[in-house]
């Protein structure tokens, strides 16, 4: 059987799914439960001075029915005191000594960093997650993404914190950029152990049509907050595959956004993810989630022949290549079963509009439509929107035409 | 003011002891089934609907939320959206058609969430249509069945004075008094039509036309009439014993359950259905669901040949009724005045050709007989009508316009039909609508 223990910058877990520093690790008793469950590891709730928080805090996207597609919120850091959360971890830590328990810490001033790293390790904290991302709030009083957005600032603040620390350093970024890359490689160049990344995304999930409000509505107004869970996955792969991929990049990742089931964990891996964090998944379904992830993915390797994460972290990194690297003479039409097909005609309509009208109804009384083969431009639209598997395929066509990338293209063109 | 018809209602009516059998789904149902929809383009539900409703538009709008508009796409079509929801055999309608039933998936809830957008929008008061600008012309609609009411609406929006006249003292034809209270309640049927009403069309009840109003009066007074009196009183058997207490007319007895509490099933042990329908199974099912201990159908001809669904009858067959086939009664035995049994001979024969098998004979015990052997042709206004073209006792007219030989008349719904569905009743009355339209705009 696969072994998914992993060892992250020196701290061990016996899997890769750490709670992320959120809701779900207020608490000893929810940590706990967790680990009871089989969570690998847990980023505590970051510990800052307290805060107060507003009624309500989330805000949730339903899409057809389905709930929590994504999720917003506007909640700060803890709301308890540093006793009370330095108490539990300690509590934790001592209960659940092969756990992986970070600590994720947000300051202002150097002195209060200094204060703050000594105390979380005293307490047994496994390494540290420095909260540059909180795109709310928090980030208003200069800290949290504020931090994240000025990679100068996100150096200094962490050459404070690896100057007092004596467990490994992540700093955790912020998708609320132009560029993943520059804070990425400031966090490298200071010599942060590792990045978690993405942070909340700044949003507003929706406006009350009757209230006017956008929602979460506290009393009649709303404001932005961050958004997270299955819809932010997308951007959260684009960012942590835009740093494995980019050129003398070493740093480890944690990996998080979205991640839901197995699947999800498996792909951040393959672009090069380490550990992964999960946060929205866990507080909708509950803790019991992660019994489907270990499995998943441990079933998953077996059936790949991995023996451990290490052997296939970061294989899909080479195939992430820039657009001008594509090959030219690649080529896929669509085909249409017809043995499949259910007659809706949402591909005739989707191909008529957004394709390259090529999609017709046939002539023989029959629904099933058909693709005119010269005219398909190989988009993908009308496989997309077949609601039968496999009914529309894209057939490869070989042209018998070498790789031809548009750097090369463009060469041949001008000579 | 217009006549509140739901309170004319008598309040203890058997009918009300029934469950529906599909009932009002809440809001997180109708949008999660809303969101199974494809939106089909060209979508073969939206065919198969004989008004035409756009089907994936209504469905888009209550995955939106957006009841008003969604109730609105419906009604445009189908002036009586909320009965056609209850009623309609949808299994071999809209939902039949449905493409989900290609892939072995289940057909989209079509009805259910048709229902859902009407209701929803009635119960908060709202007024779809109204009348359109007078064109001081008038019509007559005899009958306020779904044909007669569907025409009625139509001609008011397009702005025409429309008088309706009914022999019944409630109206809605088969539609308020015939379908089975499992689909569809009478007081659900009764506010429809109160929101027909508010167009701006009058409803005289108690007046039937050629006995208590004279048709040469009626011709007299109105520009254009409509005739859409339906079918008569349940056909005889023409057997022996049929005038026996506790034999009775199926449609007849349907319409006591749905208005009066006159029928007592805690007296009946076994109950007999003859005939092999749609009504006849209805009925079956409604004294199962009654609690009649032993139901049965009886059918002359053979399982295959039944004319009422099948969906129906395996529904029936699963809910305990039974099935007694090739089998015909000879004679409804009593004694006292009273019901006590059928005497039954089976038959032979397929496709038509049916035959008596000789010496087969038996006495099935029953206290309670049903005929459902189809319904009387209403010959007696067609001989009043001049020029009235009659085929096989129903009425001949032009298939698109639905205008008689007498060119002042239109007619459509079960009198040409010969009975169909009440969507189908709505369809038609429509486009006669339409073209008394034309017509009656061609003659200012
Ligand atoms: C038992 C039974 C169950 C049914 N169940 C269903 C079902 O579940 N779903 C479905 O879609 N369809 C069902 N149908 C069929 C459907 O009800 C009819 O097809 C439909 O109602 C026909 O409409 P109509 O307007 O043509 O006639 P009707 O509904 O019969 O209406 C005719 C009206 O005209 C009136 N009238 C007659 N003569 C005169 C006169 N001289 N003057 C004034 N008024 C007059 C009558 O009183 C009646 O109210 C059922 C039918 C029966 C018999
Ligand atoms: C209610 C809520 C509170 C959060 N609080 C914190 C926090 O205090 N510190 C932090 O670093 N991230 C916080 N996050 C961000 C999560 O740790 C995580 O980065 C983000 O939700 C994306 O992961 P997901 O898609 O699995 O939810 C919070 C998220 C949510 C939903
Ligand atoms: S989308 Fe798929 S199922 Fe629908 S008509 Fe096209 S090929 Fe057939
Ligand atoms: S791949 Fe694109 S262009 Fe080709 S048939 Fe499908 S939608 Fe049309």
């Amino acid at each position: 059987m696969a072994d998914i223990s992993i060892n992250f910058a020196g701290i061990k877990s016996p899997n890769p799914f750490w709670l992320a520093s959120g809701p779900l690790t207020n608490t000893a008793y929810q940590v706990m439960k967790a680990f009871d469950l089989g969570w690998g590891g847990a980023v505590w709730k970051t510990v800052g001075i307290p805060i107060v928080n507003v009624y309500s805090r989330y805000g949730g996207l339903t899409y057809h029915g389905n709930r929590l597609v994504g999720l917003n919120n506007n909640e700060l850091i803890t709301d308890r005191s540093y006793e009370e959360n330095y108490k539990e971890i300690y509590q934790v830590k001592k209960k659940y000594p092969k756990n992986a328990l970070l600590v994720s810490l947000m300051f202002e001033t150097k002195q209060e960093w200094k204060e703050h790293v000594k105390r979380a390790i005293d307490s047994g904290a496994d390494g540290l997650e420095l909260n540059f991302g909180c795109p709310h709030g928090m980030c208003e009083r200069g800290m949290g993404s504020a931090v994240g957005q000025e990679p100068k600032v996100l150096k200094e603040v962490t050459s404070w914190v690896l100057e007092y620390s004596t467990v490994p350093v992540l700093v955790k970024l912020t998708p609320n950029i132009s560029d993943i890359r520059e804070p990425g490689m400031a966090a490298q160049e200071i010599g942060a152990h590792g990045v978690s990344l993405i942070n909340t995304i700044k949003s507003i999930i929706g406006i009350d049509v009757d209230s006017f409000s956008p929602v979460p509505s506290v009393g009649g107004k709303g404001t932005n907050g961050g958004y997270c869970g299955p819809a932010v996955k997308p951007i959260a792969l684009h960012m942590v595959g835009a740093l494995s991929r980019m050129p003398g990049w070493k740093t480890l990742i944690s990996g998080i956004g979205g991640i839901q089931t197995w699947r999800d964990a498996v792909e951040f891996i393959l672009l090069g993810a380490a550990s992964l964090q999960v946060c929205t998944a866990a507080m909708h379904y509950g803790f019991r989630i992660v019994e489907e992830l270990n499995q998943g993915l441990s079933d998953y390797m077996d059936s790949k022949g991995f023996k451990t994460i290490e052997e296939f972290r970061g294989k899909a990194v080479k195939n992430y290549v820039e657009w001008g690297d594509l090959n030219l003479n690649y080529r896929v039409k669509a085909e249409i079963n017809p043995k499949k097909c259910i007659e809706c005609q949402l591909c005739v309509a989707a191909c008529d509009a957004g394709g390259h009208q090529c999609i017709h109804t046939s002539q023989n009384g029959t629904r099933v439509p058909y693709v005119d083969q010269e005219a398909c431009i190989g988009c993908n639209l009308c496989s997309l929107v077949c609601p039968v598997e496999d009914c529309i395929t894209m057939k490869e066509i070989d042209l018998g035409k070498p790789y031809l990338t548009w750097r090369e293209y463009q060469k041949t063109a001008v000579s | 003011m217009s006549v509140s018809f739901v309170e004319k209602l008598e309040c203890p009516r058997t009918e009300l002891l029934f469950e529906e059998s599909k009932p009002l789904f809440n809001k997180d149902q109708a949008v999660s089934e809303a969101s199974r929809c494809l939106f089909c383009s060209d979508a073969p539900c939206m065919q198969a609907c004989p008004t035409h409703i756009n089907v994936p538009l209504f469905i888009r709008q209550i995955m939106t939320e957006n009841l008003n508009g969604s109730a609105k796409t419906i009604l445009s079509a189908n002036i009586m959206g909320l009965s056609c929801a209850h009623a309609c055999p949808v299994e071999v309608l809209c939902e039949g058609a449905c493409v989900m039933n290609k892939e072995g998936k289940e057909a989209i809830h079509i009805g259910r969430l048709q229902r859902y957008a009407v209701e929803n929008a009635y119960a908060k008061g709202i007024n779809f249509f109204s009348k359109g600008n007078s064109t001081g012309k008038k019509a007559a609609i005899i009958g306020s069945g779904p044909a007669g009411l569907s025409c009625a609406a139509e001609l008011a929006r397009l702005g025409h004075e429309v008088v309706v006249y009914e022999s019944r003292r409630i109206p809605g034809g088969l539609d308020s008094t015939a379908v089975a209270p499992y689909k569809l309640f009478s007081d659900a049927a009764l506010k429809e039509i109160a929101f027909i009403q508010r167009i701006g069309i009058e409803i005289k009840t108690g007046i039937t036309i050629g006995k208590d109003f004279a048709l040469s009066e009626l011709e007299k007074q109105y520009d254009l009439i409509f005739v859409g009196i339906g079918l008569g009183q349940d056909s005889l058997l023409k057997i022996p014993g049929e005038d026996l207490t506790g034999c009775m007319g199926v449609v007849e007895w349907i319409e006591n359950i749905k208005r009066n509490n006159s029928f007592n099933p805690g007296s009946i042990q076994s109950a007999a259905v003859i005939g092999g329908g749609n009504t006849a199974i209805d009925a079956v099912r409604e004294l199962k669901k009654l609690k009649v201990p032993k139901v049965t159908l009886i059918y002359r001809r053979t399982e295959r040949e039944m004319s009422g669904y099948k969906h129906e009858k395996d529904r029936a067959a699963q809910e305990g009724v039974e099935f007694l086939f090739q089998t015909t009664p000879l004679e409804i035995l009593g004694s006292g005045g009273r019901v006590t049994g059928i005497k039954l001979v089976k038959t032979k024969g397929e496709d038509g050709r049916l035959s008596v098998v000789s010496g087969s004979e038996f006495n099935f015990l029953c206290d309670f007989v049903l005929k459902a052997a189809g319904q009387e042709k209403l010959s007696g206004l067609f001989s009043q009508i001049k020029n009235l073209k009659i085929e096989n006792g129903l009425i001949k007219v032009h298939p698109e316009t639905f205008q008689t030989d007498n060119p002042k008349y239109y007619a459509a719904g079960d009198c040409v039909s010969g009975g169909e569905e009440v969507v189908n009743s709505v369809a038609d009355g429509k486009k006669a609508a339409k073209a008394m339209h034309q017509s009656l705009l061609k003659g200012k």
